[in-house]
């Protein structure tokens, strides 16, 4: 293996990321507490930039750099761009809500970026061993993020959790890896695939390594019964790392998923499908009904991205470019969602008051229309009501697995969305149909409220206007 | 000569000692931890004998980069557990129940 | 090319959007010229494009604006087809719309006296008003525009939501309601249709094209099709009469016309801009865009005919002895959609769409004069209190006067034209039904004539029956309101005689409209040049009869009013039937509410309350609910029990696939 410079242009985005995090750590050290919203405007501005110079590295064909173990495509492009927008927002909503429970320090964006990275690295993956360094990086971050308020009983309960149970998967998931390694001799996504070609299900080993990197995969993406961590985790993590673990890393646990079983294992495609389908359905199922005895929304929206995590994998397993496109457009479209449904959590809650119960958003109406309004629509959103988004993207997978002979499942699917339905407009009902407890005006920055304001209408113009997104999806899928 | 079963063998009851060691102790979080890095140690046993016997260096650049990230995890992990000690005066797994349902 | 037809559409709805969402902010100035700026540019430019087809520099344009989806074969777009039909209609309705903004300016200027105090809907209700009639001219813009039944289907939606909107605008009104409610349900009767034929329509041609359908019409003309049983249909009849279905409910023809006369419930400028000019000719829109499906089929169109016919004659007869001046109106332009619906029948589609034309300028003119005299009057509608209101204002009365004689068509006005050619393209129209088609027409003249009179002599001459203190603050109304008055009094005298040649009998139409050479009866007719069609017209059947009818109209209403009453007891009967309306409201509230009340509620007792919610829907969510409870109660919190949960997984897993 020869060092070239030419394979660094594809990994320029990665590279300035790397760049900006050390900066921002290096020049937050150096700030009073006063300016550190010189930390927040650089990381912002920075993420910005990487909008751009992932954009104009872009090509139409695939590059693979880096003996092989690095891929820069149409899928990433996209995906990366998507994981940028999905985090200036989070930042976006969290900093008024970090300032106010002081907790406004430069760290967090210094581990967000760190996060960033990881999912960047996770999306461009083509072996296993850039796979796992980017799971662990975007994990390690997390860990550490799920703990930022140090003061926090729950948090720090919900870290520890996260933690262990994180460290069993990733544990798990290098058993699988080691396993197919000794199967197929290389960790290279292409050799993998073409040793596969050879083989098939009949050596022991093989299997051993699919189901331990299934389950690892399982347990990033919060599959039953892999999903324990997440209401807690969810629950106790402050509301703003929580909103950030429920977007932008569910966009790159779907690109592992693709890179891993797609790139890596398609010759072991029926027998994967055939656990996605398993870890699905009880996904869709347990998720969807025990979020209707949840009373905290963070919680009960956990729950609901376990439903969701069932709708994705469902697009996956069926093992055609439209699912996958469909599963993409998903991804992308429930980490926009959940970004505005906690968007508005973090907009009501004040210090003291985390406005994370149910009887919270009682008569929201009355105490702001236009952000009820948003909050409805986020809700539509989920439940896949039309005319917003969510509809189409559940639509568009159950299309995918219709056209794979798999009805039983998207009947599944769609029986358990309509049990799911009820507890998303029953904050709809609680914020229209029920007298407000406190009738406190809802304030907040402009920033944010112009944010969530674009936020929810793009649900809506998305959901009127999906073409342009899907053929982004189609196109990445493709190339 | 030990055959590559038997390194197999000696991985996989490494693994799963330190899985039942996770869920079967019910008292400190630092237990927990330890068997994590067991782990992630029946993970590089695999490695390194496939390696050998495959006769490829690819595993063994791999369990460099485990055992890196291995150390970041316990420093990671260890961070959490003092500030976990400091709110709650406890590393009782039993005791971290207050999130749940 | 395409950027203009953006322009015409947009702007309208652009309007409409900051008027009904920052209506507060903007304040009641801001919302009128916001909007009304709107939709006088959308107006400009319409009128920019019908002079480039006038002058013939302007190419038809047919294309997609955005691929909305595409699912199994059939395209669903937005797209714009503007030829000469398109860029009349959209010249129509902007300007009639135009004209509807700047008279509501005065006509709403004291809206809040129509609300209770303190009322929540009673707050900007100016800045929403305009913001409706704005979406509104956006809604019939993308209709006449479009290129696929897709975006028809939506226009026709959305105009019918605004309509609804609008006629219980005054929703504290319990009259309104009703209204808006019985106008809403009327049109799902039609829409149902129109829909199924839609439907029909990417079933059997596999798009929704519209040049598409048309390409491939002819192949399937012969298609036959069994919807129940072993009967076959004609596809194009079945095709043709479900989609003339949602035109009878949209346009008002019997027995889908209940709505029309309730709509009047509607502030004034709404029932001139939707109720008379531009959305209830939807269907005769429709169904001349529709022409060369409906020259497949005979039977179709005989159906047609005969439903305009009907229409035509028998609710004019209504108008003879109403009372409120809206409502005569109302029947009136009842009465002018049946004429527009009788010359599609007879093949005559230039005809029907010219009448349109012409239509929605004198009829918007008469409905804003009667708004002008119900401002005057202050807010009585009752024409048995007015009269003698020519001396308080003069501007009302001589564009009143217009509109009434370009409605009877009195030759040389534009009505004139339009109806004339109706009465003859029908005269010399073959298919069934002509014969008895063509005796109500002509008869639908006299009565036309008897009651415009009727209503202009009591309203305008005669004694002043209105109280004192009404008639202490009578007075003209301002500019904003004589001033869209005399704008539209000046296409009513002159643009029938204008246009006839080209666009009835000339090619303005051509490659537009499709007339089978067999149904050419306007080409039968022997069109010799506008003077020859004015004095052939002059001394005809239909003018003489006109004349009989204001001459008896004034025989009664001005020199002898004791004759009216006179007649009323003498014929009693016939004068119940008419104050009944023919029974058709009663008969629908016994039978279709009535009955639909009764299963409704049996299904509600039985079916509802006690099967599904009892049943499915509160014993499932109670089930589920349940459920929830105890399997929440697995995730315990304790981290142990999480990691066995995922062993667990693992082992399930592995059973599973290691064999």
């Amino acid at each position: 293996m020869q060092f070239e410079a030419s394979n660094l242009i594809p990994v320029v985005p990665e590279l300035f990321i790397l760049s900006l995090a050390c900066l921002v750590l290096v020049i937050d050290l150096f700030i009073d507490d006063e300016q550190r919203i010189f930390t927040y405007a650089l990381t912002q501005v920075g993420l910005v930039f990487a909008i751009f110079i992932t954009l104009s590295v872009g090509q139409t064909e695939a590059q693979i750099v880096f003996d092989g173990s690095y891929i820069r495509d149409g899928m990433s492009d996209v995906l990366k761009v998507s994981i940028y927008i999905v985090t200036i927002g989070a930042f976006l909503y969290s900093k008024e809500y970090l300032v106010e429970h002081g907790l406004f320090k430069g760290e967090y964006y210094v581990l967000g970026l760190f996060a960033v990275l990881g999912m960047m690295v996770m999306v461009s993956a083509q072996s296993f061993l850039t796979a796992y360094l980017g799971l662990e990086l975007l994990s390690l971050s997390l860990y550490a993020l799920v703990a930022f308020d140090r003061d926090s009983k729950t948090g720090s309960e919900a870290a520890m959790k996260y933690f262990v149970l994180g460290a069993i998967a990733s544990g798990m998931l290098l058993y699988g890896i080691s396993m197919i390694y000794g199967a197929t001799g290389a960790l290279n996504f292409t050799t993998v695939t073409t040793a596969l070609m050879g083989t098939g299900m009949e050596d022991i080993v093989l299997v051993f390594g699919l189901v331990f990197v299934v389950i690892g995969l399982a347990f990033k993406l919060g599959a039953v019964p892999f999903h324990m961590w997440m209401p807690d985790v969810y629950h106790g993590a402050p509301t703003a790392v929580a909103q950030f673990l429920s977007s932008a890393p569910k966009i790159a646990a779907f690109a592992l998923a693709m890179r891993l079983l797609v790139d890596g294992m398609l010759p072991l495609h029926s027998d994967w499908q055939q656990m996605l389908v398993i870890l699905a359905i009880l996904s869709m199922a347990l998720g969807n009904v025990i979020a209707i005895a949840q009373t905290n929304i963070k919680r009960m929206l956990a729950y609901s991205t376990i439903s969701h995590v069932g709708f994705i994998m469902m697009g996956i397993l069926a093992g055609t470019s439209e699912g996958y496109s469909a599963s993409m457009f998903y991804a992308i479209i429930y980490a926009v969602t959940s970004l505005g449904a906690f968007g508005i959590i973090i907009l009501l809650s004040k210090k003291g008051f985390e406005a994370e119960n149910l009887d919270d958003y009682k008569g929201l109406h009355e105490r702001s229309p236009w952000f009820a309004a948003m909050m409805m629509l986020f809700m539509f959103s989920m439940a896949g009501v039309p005319p917003t988004v969510g509809f189409w993207a559940k639509l568009f997978v159950l299309d995918a697995v219709v056209s794979v002979e798999l009805t039983w499942v998207a009947l599944v699917g769609v029986f358990f969305s309509i049990i799911g339905a009820f507890y998303y407009i029953r904050i709809i009902k609680l914020m229209y149909f029920d007298k407000a407890e406190n009738v406190l005006p809802v304030i907040g920055n402009l920033d944010t409220r112009i944010a969530l304001s674009v936020n929810g209408v793009l649900m809506l113009a998305l959901g009127l206007f999906p073409a342009a997104l899907l053929t982004i999806c189609v196109r990445a899928i493709g190339s | 000569m030990i055959a590559l079963s038997d390194y197999l063998m000696l991985g996989a009851i490494l693994f799963s000692l330190s899985i039942a060691g996770i869920f079967l102790n019910r008292k400190n979080v630092i237990i927990i931890l330890m068997c994590v890095e067991l782990m992630l140690l029946a993970v590089n046993m695999n490695f390194i004998a496939f390696s050998r016997f495959l006769d490829d260096s690819a595993g063994q650049v791999f369990v460099f980069f485990i055992l890196t990230v291995a150390a970041a995890e316990a420093a990671i992990g260890l961070a959490i557990l003092i500030v976990l000690f400091r709110n709650r005066r406890t590393i009782n797994v039993a005791d971290l129940d207050a999130l749940k349902g | 090319m395409e950027k203009i037809y953006l322009a015409i559409a947009f702007t309208p709805l652009v309007g409409a959007i900051i008027a009904g969402f920052w209506g507060a902010r903007i304040g009641r100035a801001g919302a009128h010229w916001v909007t009304s700026v709107g939709v006088g540019i959308s107006a400009f430019l319409s009128i920019i494009v019908l002079l480039g087809f006038i002058s013939g520099h302007r190419e038809v344009f047919n294309g997609s604006v955005y691929t909305w989806m595409i699912s199994d074969g059939i395209t669903f777009e937005v797209g714009f087809l503007v030829d000469s039909l398109t860029a009349m209609m959209m010249a129509v309705v902007t300007f009639v719309s135009f004209c509807v903004h700047i008279y509501t300016i005065g006509y709403m200027a004291h809206d809040e006296e129509n609300w209770p105090a303190g009322s929540r809907a009673g707050t900007n209700s100016y800045q929403r008003f305009f913001s409706y009639i704005s979406l509104f001219t956006f809604s019939m813009l993308l209709l006449v525009m479009s290129n696929n039944f897709m975006q028809l289907f939506f226009g026709w939606e959305a105009v019918g939501l605004v309509s609804y909107l609008l006629i219980g605008f005054w929703s504290n009104r319990e009259t309104a309601i009703f209204a808006n409610m019985k106008a809403f349900l009327v049109n799902r009767v039609g829409d149902f249709g129109f829909l199924l034929g839609i439907a029909a329509v990417a079933m059997y041609f596999n798009t929704v094209d519209y040049a598409e359908v048309f390409a491939k019409a002819p192949e399937l003309a012969n298609t036959q099709i069994q919807i129940w049983g072993d009967t076959s249909w004609s596809l194009m009849t079945v095709i043709c009469i479900l989609l003339f279905v949602g035109a009878m409910g949209k346009s008002a023809q019997v027995p889908l016309h209940v709505w029309l006369p309730d709509s009047m419930e509607g502030p004034t400028p709404i029932s001139a801009l939707i109720h008379a000019a531009t959305m209830v000719t939807a269907g005769i829109f429709m169904v001349a865009r529709m022409s060369p499906l409906y020259e497949l089929s005979e039977t179709a169109l005989s159906f047609i005919l005969i439903i305009g016919a009907t229409t035509a004659f028998f609710t004019g007869l209504i108008g003879l002895v109403q009372n409120d001046i809206k409502r005569v109106v109302a029947y009136s332009t009842l009465s002018q959609l049946g004429y527009m619906t009788v010359a599609l029948g007879a093949s005559a589609y230039a005809a029907g769409i010219f009448h349109l034309m012409t239509h929605a300028f004198f009829k918007a003119l008469l409905f804003l004069a009667a708004g002008s005299v119900i401002i005057a009057m202050h807010h009585e509608q009752d024409m048995r209190k007015m009269g003698g209101l020519k001396k308080y204002m003069p501007i009302t009365y001589w564009t009143s006067l217009i509109g009434s004689l370009a409605l009877i068509g009195l030759p040389g006005f534009s009505g004139f034209f339009s109806k004339d050619s109706i009465i003859e393209a029908v005269h010399h129209s073959q298919i069934a039904g002509a014969g008895y088609a063509y005796l109500m027409v002509i008869l639908g003249v006299f009565v036309t004539a008897l009651y415009s009179f009727r209503m202009f002599f009591m309203v305008f001459h005669g004694e002043e029956r209105m109280d004192e203190h009404t008639k202490h603050h009578l007075h003209e109304s301002p500019k904003v309101v004589t001033v869209p008055l005399i704008m539209l009094a000046i296409p009513s005298v002159l643009i029938g005689g204008m246009t006839i040649s080209g666009v009835v009998f000339g090619d303005w139409f051509k490659d537009v409209i499709h007339v089978a050479p067999a149904h050419d009866v306007l080409k039968e007719i022997g069109f010799h040049g506008t003077i020859g069609f004015f004095f052939h017209g002059l001394f005809a059947l239909p003018t003489l009869l006109a004349a009989a009818g204001v001459g008896v109209a004034y025989m009664i209403y001005m020199k002898n009013p004791e004759i009216a009453d006179k007649i009323k007891s003498a014929a009693s009967p016939l004068y119940a039937l008419l104050d009944k309306k023919y029974f058709f409201d009663e008969l629908y509230q016994a039978v279709f509410a009535g009955g639909s009340r009764w299963l409704g509620k049996i299904l509600w007792k039985a079916g509802d309350q006690t099967l599904i919610d009892g049943l499915v829907v509160n014993g499932s969510a109670r089930s589920v609910g349940f459920f929830a409870g105890i399997i929440r109660q697995i995730q315990t919190g304790y981290l142990y029990h999480y990691a066995f949960a995922m062993i667990l997984g693992l082992l399930l897993l592995l059973a599973l696939f290691v064999n």
